[in-house]
C-alpha cells in the first residue's frame, strides 16, 4: 500500500426528493489498498458508488482521481480512465455465452488502448482474450463453463463474470458492490484469492460489503456509513470497536 | 387418463450439422444452405420469371425497397432497442437529396444515389441526435414527428417543388440495372446485417438494448453506439428513397407518406421480430397484399394495423421464428 | 391585448388536449399514441349520435364521452394489458391502434361532406376590446374546471389518491394494496374521456377533419415532453409556453408554422433540458 492518494471524494451529497441519501461524505483511497465501505441497509453505500462512478449526478461535492477532477463526468468516461464498478444486482448479457459477455468491455476504447489483457494486441482476437480472462478468474478453460449461456451460470460464476467484466478493462480502481453477497462459504473462500491477486497486481479495490468478517480479512482500511453520513474510518479493528458503528448495526439496546 | 405434454426436440439433422460435421455430407450441407439458397436464387430469378408481367416487376422493386426499410426497423428496434415510428423520414430525405443531386447538380445516377445515401444518412442521424441520450420512448416520439414535420414544411413553404415535387430525374439506363440494383442491395443488406450483429460491434449494439448500464460501465458511450445504429439504419432507408426517386423519376411529398413508416413495422412484426430474415419475408407478404388492397384506399392501413396488433398481442414470435422452429425441431407428446 | 387573450385560450386548449396523454403516461407508464385517434373518434361519435341517431344535444355529448372512455378502457383491457411492460410492443401497439382508428375513419366515416359539431352558445362577446366568441370562453371555463377537478380528485378522493400513488412509485403503491392494473384501466378511461371532452369542446370551432387526429397527438406529445413526461403541473405550464409561442408565431410570421413551433420546441427541449421542465427522469435509484 503506497502513500499516494489515488481517489479522493470531498463533500458528496445527494438527495432524492425529500430523502437525504448522502450527507457530506469525504474520503481518500490510497493506491494499491483495499478500502472497505460498510453500513446498514439504506446507508447510502451504493448511492455513493453511483455518484463517484458517474451513474448519478451528486448534488454537491467533488471527486478527484490522480489530482484530476472528475466530478460530473459521464459514466463511460469515468470507466475509460480506469475506474470501474460491479453491479449489486447482477445483469450479465443473458443471451450471450459467458466469454462473449467480455467482448463488450474488450471492445471499449480503453481496452483498445491497453491492448486487451496482458498484451492481447490491438487487433487481437477478442474471443481468445476473453477466454484467457475467464481462466484468470477461475473458469476452467477446458470445461464447457466459459461457453455456457450467462443466464445458466450459478451465482458464484456470475459474480466472477461481473468482476471479469471490470478486469477486462485493465482498471486502476474497481468498486466491488457486494461481491460476497449471495455466495456460500466455499464460494467466498474461492473469491478471496482472486481479490488478493488483484491487489498484488496493483489494482485498488473499494469493496462495499455486508459480510463483515470476510471483508475484514482482506481490507486495509474501512469506512462506515449510516443514514448517508460517514460515522467511522480506520482499520478494521478500530471501526468494529467504534460505538457509533455498533449502534448503527445493533441498535441502542444491544450495546 | 395419462397426462401428456408437448415436447420439442431438435431434429437429428440439426444436431449433426453443428460444428465441423456440417460439411460431412451433402444432406447436411443441403439442410444448412438450402433455405438461404432458396431465398437468394428465388429473389434473383423473380424479375426473369415475371418478364411476362411488367407491372409485377415494378412491385418486386418496391417489395425490395420495403424490405430494406423493414431490415432497418428490425435492426433498430429489436437489436438496439430504438423504435423508429417514422421510416418515411429516411425515404424522404434520401429521395429529395437524390433529386437535388441529379436535377440541380446534374450528377448521374451512379453518383447521386450513393451520395444521397451517405449524406442523407448523416443528415438524418444529425437531426435525430438530440433524443439519443434519452429513453426509448423519446426516440419513438421524435421519429414519429419528423416525416410529418418535413412534409408540412415543404408544403407550407412551397420549397423543393412543394406539392408538385421535383421531377425530371434520370431513369436507369437499363431495365436489368433497375431491377437488380435493388435486389442485390437488399440481399447485401440482409446478409450484411446478419453478419454485423454477430460481430463484436454487433454484440455491443445488442448490449445497448439488453443491458445498457453494463455497456456504460464498460467505458462505451451509449450515445455514440446509438448514433452508429441510426446511421446504419438510415443508410438503408436513404438508399431506398434515392432508388425510388430514380425509379419514378420524381420526388415528392408522398415520399414522406405514412405507408413507408407503417408497412416496415407491420412486416417485421408479422415476419418475426429479431430475425432479420423475418423483415424480408414480411415485406414480401405485405407488399403484394397492399397491391391487392389498393382498391380499398385508406382501409388497407387499417388492415395492416389490425394484423400488426393481432400479431403483437397473440403471436408475437412472428412467422419466421415459427417456421424456423418447425424446420429445426419436431414435436411430440410424451407422458408426464 | 389580443395576443394575451388568444394566448390564454390557445394554451388552455393545448392543456385540455395534453392532459389525457400525460395522465395515461404518468399512471400506467404507457405512451398512448392512440390519443389523437380517440379524440377524433369522439367527435365523430357525437356527430353520428346527433345527426344519424337523432338524439338531442346533451345526451349525445354524454354518450359520446362515455363511449370514448369505454373505448380507452377496452383498449387497455384487451390489448395493452397483454403487452404492458414491453416498451417496444407498447409503442408499436398503441400507435397501430391509433392509426387503424384514424385511417378507418378516413375511409369509412369522414369523407364527402363537411362534418361539424354545433357550438354550445352561438354568438360572441367583447373582452377588453377583443372579440371573443362564447365557445372559446366555454373552453377556458371548462379547462379551469378540469384542472380543479383533477386537483381535487387526486387529493381528496380515494381513487384519485390511488392514481397519484401509482404515478409516484408503482412498487410502493402496489405494496399498499393498490391494484396496478385497475389504476391503469381507470387512467386510460380517464385519459380517453379527457380526449373526448376536449374534442367536444374544440371541434365545434371548425370542421371534423381526420388530420386533426395526428395534430392532436403531436401537440399532446410536444406539451408533455416539454413539461416533463410524468408531471401534470409541468404539462399545464408547458401548454402555456407553447400556446403563447404559437399565437406569437401566428401573429408575426404565418399560421403555417403553428405545427413547426411545437416540433421545434420538442427538439430544443431535448437538447437543453431533456427531462422537461418538471420532469422526473427516474435515474438509477431503483435499478442499480
Amino acid at each position: 500500500m503506497s502513500e499516494t492518494i489515488l481517489l479522493s471524494a470531498r463533500g458528496i451529497s445527494k438527495s432524492f426528493g425529500g430523502l437525504k441519501a448522502l450527507a457530506d461524505v469525504s474520503f481518500d483511497v490510497y493506491q494499491g489498498e483495499i478500502y472497505g465501505i460498510i453500513g446498514p441497509n439504506g446507508s447510502g453505500k451504493t448511492t455513493l458508488v453511483n455518484c463517484i462512478t458517474g451513474f448519478i449526478r451528486s448534488d454537491d461535492g467533488e471527486v478527484f482521481f490522480r489530482d484530476e477532477e472528475i466530478t460530473g463526468w459521464p459514466a463511460h468516461k469515468i470507466a475509460r480512465i480506469g475506474i470501474t464498478r460491479t453491479f449489486q444486482i447482477m445483469r450479465p448479457y443473458y443471451s450471450l455465452p459467458a466469454f462473449k459477455n467480455l467482448i463488450i468491455p474488450l471492445w471499449s476504447p480503453r481496452a483498445k488502448k491497453y491492448g486487451g489483457w496482458r498484451g492481447g494486441g490491438r487487433h487481437g482476437d477478442r474471443d481468445t482474450v476473453a477466454v484467457d480472462i475467464l481462466e484468470e478468474i477461475g473458469f476452467e478453460r477446458d470445461s464447457r463453463v466459459p461457453y455456457k449461456l450467462a443466464a445458466t451460470l450459478p451465482t458464484g460464476y456470475q459474480k466472477r463474470l461481473e468482476l471479469a467484466r471490470c478486469i477486462a478493462l485493465r482498471p486502476d480502481v474497481i468498486f466491488c458492490d457486494e461481491v460476497f453477497s449471495g455466495l456460500s462459504m466455499s464460494e467466498i473462500a474461492g473469491m478471496i484469492p482472486l481479490i488478493e491477486k488483484l491487489k498484488m497486481e496493483g489494482v485498488t479495490l473499494i469493496m462495499i460489503e455486508h459480510r463483515l468478517r470476510e471483508l475484514f480479512r482482506v481490507a486495509d482500511r474501512v469506512m462506515a456509513l449510516n443514514f448517508g453520513e460517514k460515522i467511522a474510518e480506520g482499520d478494521s479493528s478500530e471501526v468494529i470497536e467504534d460505538s457509533r458503528v455498533r449502534e448503527a448495526y445493533l441498535g441502542n439496546e444491544g450495546v | 387418463m395419462e397426462e401428456t405434454r408437448k415436447e420439442r426436440i431438435d431434429r437429428g439433422l440439426k444436431v449433426r450439422t453443428e460444428g465441423i460435421y456440417a460439411v460431412s455430407s451433402f444432406e447436411e450441407i443441403a439442410y444448412l444452405v438450402g433455405p438461404r439458397l432458396l431465398l437468394i436464387v428465388g429473389v434473383l430469378l423473380l424479375p426473369l420469371v415475371l418478364e411476362l408481367a411488367p407491372y409485377w416487376k415494378r412491385v418486386v422493386n418496391i417489395m425490395c425497397v420495403y424490405a430494406l426499410l423493414a431490415l432497418a426497423f428490425d435492426f433498430l428496434a429489436n437489436y438496439v432497442g430504438l423504435v423508429c415510428l417514422g421510416g418515411a423520414l429516411f425515404v424522404g430525405v434520401g429521395g429529395y437529396l437524390a433529386a437535388l443531386f441529379n436535377v440541380y447538380l446534374s450528377l448521374p445516377f451512379y453518383l447521386s444515389i450513393p451520395l444521397a445515401t451517405v449524406c442523407g444518412a448523416a443528415l438524418c442521424t444529425a437531426i435525430i441526435l438530440p433524443c439519443l441520450p434519452l429513453r426509448g420512448v423519446y426516440f419513438a416520439i421524435v421519429t414519429l414527428m419528423y416525416p410529418i414535420l418535413f412534409s408540412r414544411i415543404f408544403e407550407a413553404l412551397n420549397v423543393l417543388g412543394g406539392t408538385n415535387g421535383i421531377s425530371g430525374i434520370d431513369s436507369f439506363p437499363s431495365e436489368y440495372l433497375e431491377e437488380y440494383m435493388i435486389i442485390i442491395a437488399m440481399l447485401a443488406a440482409l446478409f450484411g446485417m446478419r453478419r454485423l450483429v454477430s460481430q463484436d460491434v454487433g454484440l455491443v449494439l445488442r448490449g445497448v438494448k439488453d443491458n445498457d448500464q453494463s455497456v456504460r460501465a464498460s467505458g462505451i458511450s451509449l450515445t455514440s453506439m446509438k448514433c452508429l445504429a441510426v446511421f446504419i439504419a438510415a443508410l438503408m432507408g436513404c438508399f431506398g428513397g434515392a432508388y425510388m426517386a430514380h425509379l419514378y423519376m420524381w420526388a415528392g411529398l408522398s415520399l414522406f407518406a405514412l405507408d413507408f413508416s407503417i408497412i416496415p413495422i407491420a412486416a417485421v412484426v408479422i415476419g418475426g421480430p429479431g430475425t432479420l430474415v423475418g423483415a424480408v419475408v414480411g415485406s414480401f407478404i405485405l407488399v403484394p397484399l397492399s397491391e391487392f388492397l389498393r382498391f380499398f384506399g385508406s382501409f388497407r392501413i387499417v388492415i395492416y394495423c389490425a394484423l400488426l396488433t393481432g400479431f403483437i398481442v397473440f403471436k408475437s414470435e412472428g412467422l419466421m421464428v415459427y417456421l424456423q422452429r418447425k424446420y429445426h425441431q419436431f414435436e411430440r407428446m410424451v407422458k408426464v | 391585448m389580443e395576443i394575451l387573450i388568444y394566448g390564454i385560450i390557445n394554451s388552455i386548449t393545448l392543456s385540455l388536449l395534453s392532459l389525457g396523454f400525460a395522465l395515461v403516461y404518468s399512471i400506467a407508464r404507457v405512451p398512448n399514441f392512440a390519443h389523437g385517434a380517440l379524440y377524433i373518434s369522439a367527435g365523430y361519435m357525437v356527430w353520428l349520435l346527433l345527426n344519424k341517431a337523432g338524439l338531442p344535444y346533451v345526451p349525445s355529448l354524454l354518450l359520446g364521452l362515455a363511449a370514448t372512455s369505454a373505448a380507452g378502457a377496452l383498449m387497455y383491457r384487451f390489448i395493452i394489458i397483454r403487452i404492458r411492460g414491453l416498451e417496444i410492443s407498447e409503442i408499436i401497439g398503441t400507435y397501430a391502434i391509433g392509426l387503424a382508428i384514424i385511417e378507418g375513419l378516413r375511409w369509412g366515416g369522414l369523407r364527402g361532406m363537411t362534418y361539424t359539431l354545433p357550438v354550445f352558445f352561438p354568438g360572441s362577446t367583447e373582452i377588453a376590446g377583443v372579440i371573443v366568441d362564447y365557445q372559446r370562453l366555454v373552453i377556458v371555463g371548462a379547462g379551469i374546471l378540469v384542472f380543479l377537478f383533477l386537483f381535487l380528485f387526486t387529493r381528496y378522493n380515494r381513487i384519485g389518491l390511488a392514481l397519484r400513488g401509482i404515478a409516484q412509485d408503482e412498487r410502493a403503491a402496489m405494496m399498499l394494496g393498490i391494484d396496478s392494473d385497475m389504476t391503469a384501466l381507470i387512467s386510460l378511461a380517464l385519459g380517453s374521456g379527457l380526449a373526448g371532452f376536449a374534442a367536444v369542446l374544440l371541434l365545434p370551432l371548425g370542421n371534423i377533419v381526420v388530420e386533426q387526429g395526428y395534430n392532436v397527438l403531436i401537440f399532446a406529445v410536444a406539451v408533455c415532453v416539454i413539461g416533463g413526461l410524468g408531471s401534470w403541473g409541468g404539462t399545464i405550464i408547458a401548454s402555456f409556453i407553447i400556446g403563447f409561442a404559437q399565437i406569437l408565431t401566428e401573429t408575426f410570421i404565418s399560421s403555417n408554422f403553428v405545427m413547426v413551433v411545437a416540433l421545434l420546441a420538442i427538439i430544443v427541449t431535448l437538447l437543453v433540458r431533456p427531462s422537461g421542465i418538471f420532469g422526473k427522469q427516474k435515474q438509477l435509484e431503483e435499478r442499480v
